[in-house]
């Protein structure tokens, strides 16, 4: 048991210095930009008192140390700076836009799994034609862009059957019915490139662990198939499968970004996007802050939860 | 479990010649319609029936016909014209991408695996700072500081790809380091440079040719979404992924300006996606590549 709180102290302290090169990376967004990134941002009919109270504001007069320091600092604060172009601040957007892509990518990768490893499952222990139509849904999965799967979901519902919107949003709380009638295009969209990935992972675990001698003894001792699965071959399975369902969040934190523009959705990819286009940096910082933080949580949460599943792993016997 | 199955597990079935035949039927599949894609994309100016960029009011939203075989869009361009353009640039962009990462990996992977100890960590802790941000935050977090445009997107491509692709090149190079063949050619007094350029390079190649074809159909993807935020390709230049952003509005009226577009896409996908199925067989038969 202490094995294994030092593996999760391990692990934690490792995020550390991710989070670090992570910050240096956001903070350098505005300060690569080529040339005068205020003038850039306010455009060049702003005059040159206004463009250097924007720079004083942002801190951008300092020396490059004093700025990451106070830039640092602030954000232990909760302080993320302002909005260029609503001056609201940038920490309240976000805590409207958060739970949106929250929303969105929980619920497309609960949908991704539950399509995925039951899926998965019967590819490794189906006949050929389970493998076959599995191994056609894996390729579809893979090689269809995401968001013209979403172009053609609005086409056949919104278009052909009329039955879903095509875009828009109404949080969870308004309007808990319509919410979802709005998230069900963009999760599904989501969702099954994401399915693909799972579904070939599940079945590429489960047929290493369907070769190995003490599966053959369990049938030996005549237990059934499903026993076989669902009793052990499965938790010996569950590493990798959870292993690659973290990575694939990662992918769909990108992938948000894309689908939230297109339905519309007002999370936090579409901030980015948006704040993007209009040049409004430190927005695009918050942004890019939001998600990255996201990212290495979720790393962190599914490294010690495959930890706890494989005990190799928190004896450092493994990896 | 029959017989069969049981012999099997004994003796897998994938003997050389059996793996060489499925990996030839990929070879083939994947080469040859990428060949035709390639070929489409070069010869677009000869086989483009209109202008690409032009403008034609009475043809705003044609439907397909005889003369717009995939119909004409908005602003009444061809589409067809618009497609194999649109091609060009995507295939250009992506090829280009992987092809400049590849270039930069493979020596870092050759020195990584090859001298070990404080290079590789030097090297391989480096890279993985890369690896910090999803692919698609860093390709946008790239335009957010450069600007959009299409040399910018294939510039975030080669980056993202650089520590996948010098990971693998790493693990086979330390595989093939392993081998007698690289002991007896130090043995005999060969200097590294002269090792690693004409014994472990040639022999750790294959998983990262493997990788590089496969990482193109994420790259004509990745090109094809940031396109499509208007991140990437800028207009009028025609981009595939600009194309499905361009006739959103007009989805339900106009259908075949979504159809088509994004039917290049995923034809181009399975074509990198076959082709590195078919490398994977003949070259990668243990799976070093991801």
């Amino acid at each position: 048991m202490t094995s294994r709180l030092a593996f999760v102290a391990r692990r934690v302290l490792l995020t550390i210095p991710v989070l670090f090169v992570m910050s240096i990376v956001v903070f350098l967004i505005i300060r690569l930009v080529p040339g005068d990134p205020v003038r850039t941002m306010l455009g060049f009919r702003a005059t040159d008192a206004n463009v250097a109270e924007v720079r004083h504001q942002l801190g951008l007069d300092q020396d490059i140390l004093t700025q990451y320091l106070n830039w640092a600092g602030a954000l232990f604060r909760g302080d993320l700076g302002s909005d260029i172009v609503s001056h609201a601040p940038l920490s309240e957007l976000l805590a409207q836009r958060l739970p949106v892509t929250f929303e969105l990518t929980g619920l497309a990768i609960v949908l991704a799994v539950a399509i995925g490893v039951p899926l998965g499952i019967r590819a490794a222990t189906g006949g050929r034609w389970v493998k076959r139509l599995t191994e056609g849904f894996v390729v579809f999965g893979i090689s269809i862009p995401d968001f013209w799967l979403g172009i053609m979901l609005v086409l056949l519902f919104t278009g052909t059957l009329a039955i879903l919107p095509p875009s828009g949003y109404v949080p969870f709380a308004d309007d808990p019915v319509n919410n979802l009638r709005y998230m069900i295009l963009p999760v599904l969209t989501l969702a099954v490139g994401e399915a693909a990935y799972i579904l070939r992972t599940t079945r590429s675990a489960l047929t290493g662990v369907l070769d190995r001698p003490f599966i053959t003894f369990l049938r030996a001792k005549g237990l059934s198939t499903r026993r076989i699965v669902s009793g052990h071959a499965l938790r010996n399975a569950a590493p990798a499968i959870v292993t690659v369902i973290g990575i694939q969040i990662g992918v769909l934190l990108g992938g948000a970004i894309i689908i939230e523009t297109l339905f519309a959705l007002p999370g936090v990819g579409r901030l980015v996007v948006t704040a993007i286009t209009q040049r409004n940096y430190p927005a695009v910082q918050a942004g890019v802050l939001a998600i990255a933080v996201t990212f290495i949580v979720v790393s962190l949460i599914t490294d010690i939860l495959v930890g706890a599943l494989d005990p190799r792993v928190s004896d450092g016997k493994s990896t | 479990m029959s017989v069969q199955t049981q012999l099997e597990r004994v003796a897998p079935i994938t003997t050389p010649r059996a793996r060489r035949r499925s990996s030839t039927r990929f070879l083939l599949g994947g080469g040859a319609l990428l060949g035709v894609l390639a070929i489409l994309a070069i010869a677009a100016p000869l086989l483009a029936p209109h202008d690409p960029e032009a403008v034609v009011v009475r043809e705003v939203l044609g439907a397909p016909s005889f003369d717009h075989p995939f119909g004409s869009d908005v602003l009444g361009r061809d589409v067809l014209s618009r497609v194999l353009y649109g091609l060009r640039v995507s295939l250009l962009v992506s090829v280009s991408a992987v092809l400049v990462s590849t270039i930069i990996a493979v020596p870092l992977g050759l020195l990584a695996g090859y001298f070990g100890r404080w290079v590789d960590t030097t090297i391989s802790r480096t890279l993985d700072m890369i690896l910090v941000l999803p692919a698609m935050l860093l390709a946008i977090t790239f335009i957010a500081i450069l600007g959009p445009g299409s040399a910018v997107a294939a510039l975030a491509i080669a980056v993202i790809y650089l520590p996948i692709l010098a990971r693998v090149m790493r693990s086979s190079t330390l595989i093939v380091t392993r081998n007698e063949f690289v002991v007896g050619a130090r043995a005999r007094g060969a200097g590294h440079l002269r090792v690693i350029v004409s014994h472990v390079a040639p022999n750790a190649m294959g998983p990262v040719i493997v990788q590089a074809s496969v990482l193109s159909a994420f790259a004509l993807q990745l090109e094809a979404g940031l396109s499509f935020l208007g991140l990437g390709t800028q207009p009028p230049t025609p981009s595939l992924g600009g194309m499905l952003s361009d006739g959103r509005d007009v989805l339900v009226q106009a259908p075949w300006v979504e159809i088509f577009p994004g039917l290049a896409i995923v034809v181009a996908v399975l074509a990198f996606t076959f082709l590195g199925e078919g490398l994977r067989r003949a070259f990668d038969p243990k799976g070093v590549a991801e």
